[in-house]
């Protein structure tokens, strides 16, 4: 096979055994790789009704069919499983240095079975892999434990791993790559925890060919041409990372404030990107084979909050910040490092917090719940808390399980600013409408990276559109969705989509693979796949009424901003949206639909 | 007049396009192992550096080289490997300062950057002009001391 490697690795950790398998190349066409590759092994393989947390559930890596290539950005994998928070398909993506080794290994994924007795790691390295104990990196932090497992293996191996966050089975607990990408959502790193599996680490030497070399670069040249003429892509990214939004969003009125209280925050400024590159930024960094470099590599130099990482990204920044109502860009930073050394998610941390921090000011979380005072704008509490709940100390062990259960505890499941029980990331969909409607259907919960319609309605790419209308999103919606699953499985970053579109993923697909790909069967393979994700939660007893939001934005209008006095129109836009995918009214695929994706049985 | 490499590691961002173009363009795929220029990554220090061939006015290669197959080539003035007369003694990889010859179990050689024959992969595709190909005049070679000297600092705060 060209593009992939055509080998998967099965590790059942029950069973100490590791196995190669080849890849099924029908499998491959269909499913691309990554993401998609992930979902149909899942799909396949997983009982019905499995205990996210118990042997039964299965975890994937999975790298696509242009990872490890000089295809754009195309250094990423994603972490299948499924989710511990939402209970629905988990497909966290991560990019850094890690899959692409994993791809050099030998390998486009490895499946994880069973649970481990005690803690162990996996070790692959040119098409071999072994199970070794790791009970001396059990507990250890995510900086830690890849320093020491890169010395006990091999100085240029890459590391994939939990922290403390994980072992303890946070449900928000991230798996962290190369010490500062994270594979973020949806609680993969309790899944690890779990199954007292700490790591993978990978090193590889080997091959990975495309069909067509001369085709394909040709390809490659014209897609870095693009990104070079894109402002997105090659200044605004470049030279203040994601969080060059946060002064565009809050302009628009969508910078979620307080738990969704308002989408204006007084102190965006002060935490915004340019802010950040003017103070705690070192310089720019890139995942491996990435022209954008939008990594932030940073460093707070002195005081209470002294520390040295990655980022914040925009959503980091949000939810630490904006979302507690905290304006203190030292503090946000420290609590962001603190999430890639404990290995949580910045989103659903923040997230819970500013959900907690509204339950405690309204007297519902009573103050002898927590050990700590949760007030909006108390940065030491975000910081704390943040810590606590990676060791579930003190209120920290409340914070674990997310904001739906804990609103939920303590009787105010309507506090929680999710979907599916995945905390919304940094767009207020009141005043962003599309992006609400995605997040309402968004496959793993609240997400934006699923379908990013913020290009559109806000940033104008590859058209401006309103954002305040509710007309038309759905089309929108699903037409992001299909080729935000296609580029995930391609192993290439969402990113590259502020100036590439799927043609241009179809002509690096086709000379990498040595398959035919026009832009439809490309952009179908991301539909198949956004089904498949479906069918899996249907399966797990999804019903349409999960496909839902928060009541605040649904019945109280946006009180300031250029979206005051709005709401999200969901149900008019959910119809839409049902339609265009070609679903019932109660959000099932059609026989017809199956049959034109062939998923039909 | 002669080009050289010039590499600025400021603008470097670490991506290691040019580990991939480059052994896409020397071994027919993409595979960092083999690639004839390796970005010397210091992550935790943000220090980055593609190191590559130096093609020494005074090469200790071709100074070591038992059979005479390593010369300068009269176009590009790269210091290149005659595959027909190497013999693989790999002593050349042992005299290089820079680490910059290596020998490939896989292509079964001995191989080091060529300059691509005067059209160098990496430079065309580095996406922050980070590696330039530049004649050789005064201002290069200011800027190339200047590097070697920040180099030099990093390289011994790196063993501390």
């Amino acid at each position: 096979m060209y593009g992939w490697t055509g080998k998967i690795l099965r590790v059942n950790l029950s069973a100490r055994s590791v196995s190669v398998e080849g890849l099924c190349p029908e499998i491959a066409e269909n499913y691309l790789g990554a993401r998609g590759l992930g979902t149909k092994i899942l799909y396949d393989e997983l009982k019905p009704g499995v205990d996210p947390l118990g042997p039964d559930n299965k975890i994937i890596f999975a790298t696509g069919p242009l990872t490890g290539t000089a295809a754009t950005s195309a250094g990423r994998y994603n972490v299948v499983t499924k989710s511990p928070l939402t209970g629905f398909i988990a497909a966290s993506n991560s990019g850094g240095y890690f899959p692409a080794e994993l791809k050099y290994a030998g390998f486009d994924a490895i499946i994880v079975e069973g649970a481990a007795d005690e803690p162990v790691y996996i070790w692959v390295h040119n098409g071999k892999a072994e199970i070794r104990p790791a009970k001396h990196v059990w507990g250890k932090n995510t900086a830690e434990t890849t320093d020491i497992l890169v010395a006990e293996t091999d100085p240029d191996a890459k590391v994939a791993c939990i922290g403390p966050a994980g072992e303890k089975l946070v449900l928000f607990a991230c798996v962290v790559n190369d010490k500062g990408r994270a594979a973020g959502r949806s609680g993969v790193g309790a899944v690890m925890g779990s199954k007292n599996l700490k790591a993978i680490v990978v090193r590889g030497t080997g091959d990975v060919k495309v069909a067509d070399p001369a085709k394909f670069r040709e390809a490659v040249l014209a897609a870095f041409k693009k990104i070079k003429e894109s402002p997105v892509t090659s200044q605004g990214l470049p030279t203040y990372g994601t969080a060059v939004l946060v002064n565009v969003i809050n302009q628009h009125g969508a910078f979620p404030t307080r738990n969704f209280q308002t989408g204006v925050f007084e102190g965006a400024e002060k935490i915004s990107g340019e802010t950040l590159a003017a103070t705690l930024l070192v310089r720019k960094r890139a995942c491996f084979g990435c022209p954008i470099a939008c990594g932030r590599p940073s460093a707070v130099r002195s005081g209470k909050y002294k520390g040295e990482g990655e980022g914040p990204e925009y959503e980091t920044i949000w939810a630490l910040g904006a979302a507690c109502g905290v304006d203190n860009l030292e503090a946000v930073t420290k609590a962001n490092y603190l999430c890639n050394e404990l290995g949580l998610d910045p989103i659903s941390m923040g997230s819970t917090i500013a959900c907690a921090m509204e339950l405690y000011e309204k007297g519902y979380l009573p103050k002898s719940a927590t050990d700590i005072p949760l007030r909006f704008g108390d940065a030491d509490a975000v910081v704390e808390a943040t810590r606590k709940t990676g060791y579930r100390e003190g209120v920290g062990d409340l914070l674990a399980k997310g904001s739906y259960r804990l609103a939920a505890e303590f009787g105010h499941p309507e506090l929680s600013m999710s979907a599916k029980k995945q905390e919304y990331p940094a767009y207020d969909p009141r005043g962003v409408k599309g992006i609400g409607l995605n997040y309402a259907t968004s496959n793993r919960g609240g997400c934006h990276v699923r379908g990013y319609t913020i290009s559109p309605e806000i940033l104008g790419v590859p058209e401006k559109i309103d954002p305040l209308s509710k007309d038309g999103k759905a089309a929108w919606v699903k037409a992001f969705q299909d080729v935000t699953a296609l580029v995930d499985s391609v192993g290439m970053c969402l990113f590259t989509t502020f100036a590439l579109g799927a043609p241009d993923v179809a002509s690096l697909l086709e000379p990498a693979t040595g398959i035919p790909f026009p832009t439809e069967k490309a952009v179908l393979a991301g539909e198949r796949i956004w089904n498949l994700e479906r069918l899996f939660n249907l399966r797990e007893g999804l019903t349409k009424a999960d496909d839902a939001l928060a009541p605040r934005l649904l019945t109280e209008p946006m009180p300031e901003g250029p979206a005051a006095g709005q709401v999200v129109e969901l149900a008019e836009m959910l119809a839409d949206y049902y339609a265009a995918r070609g679903w019932s009214e109660d959000g099932k695929p059609s026989a017809e639909t199956l049959e034109r994706l062939g998923l039909a049985v | 007049m002669e080009k050289v490499l010039l590499v600025e590691h400021e603008k470097c961002t670490a991506c290691r396009i040019c580990e991939l173009v480059c052994s896409a363009k020397h071994a027919g795929s993409f595979n960092p192992a083999k690639a004839r220029i390796t970005v010397a990554a210091f992550l935790e220090d943000n220090f980055f550096f593609p190191l590559t061939c130096q093609h020494c006015e005074e090469p200790l290669c071709q100074d070591v080289c038992p059979t005479g197959a390593i010369s300068r080539h009269p176009e590009t003035a790269a210091v290149v490997i005659d595959d027909a007369k190497c013999i693989g003694c790999r002593m050349c990889q042992a005299a290089c300062p820079f680490g910059a010859i290596a020998y490939s179990p896989s292509e079964d050689k001995v191989v080091k950057c060529d300059l691509c024959g005067g059209e160098p992969e990496c430079v065309l595709f580095c996406p922050w002009d980070a590696i330039k190909y530049v004649k050789a005049d005064d201002a290069a070679l200011r800027r190339r001391k200047a590097v070697g000297e920040k180099l030099r600092k990093a390289l011994q705060e790196v063993k501390l």
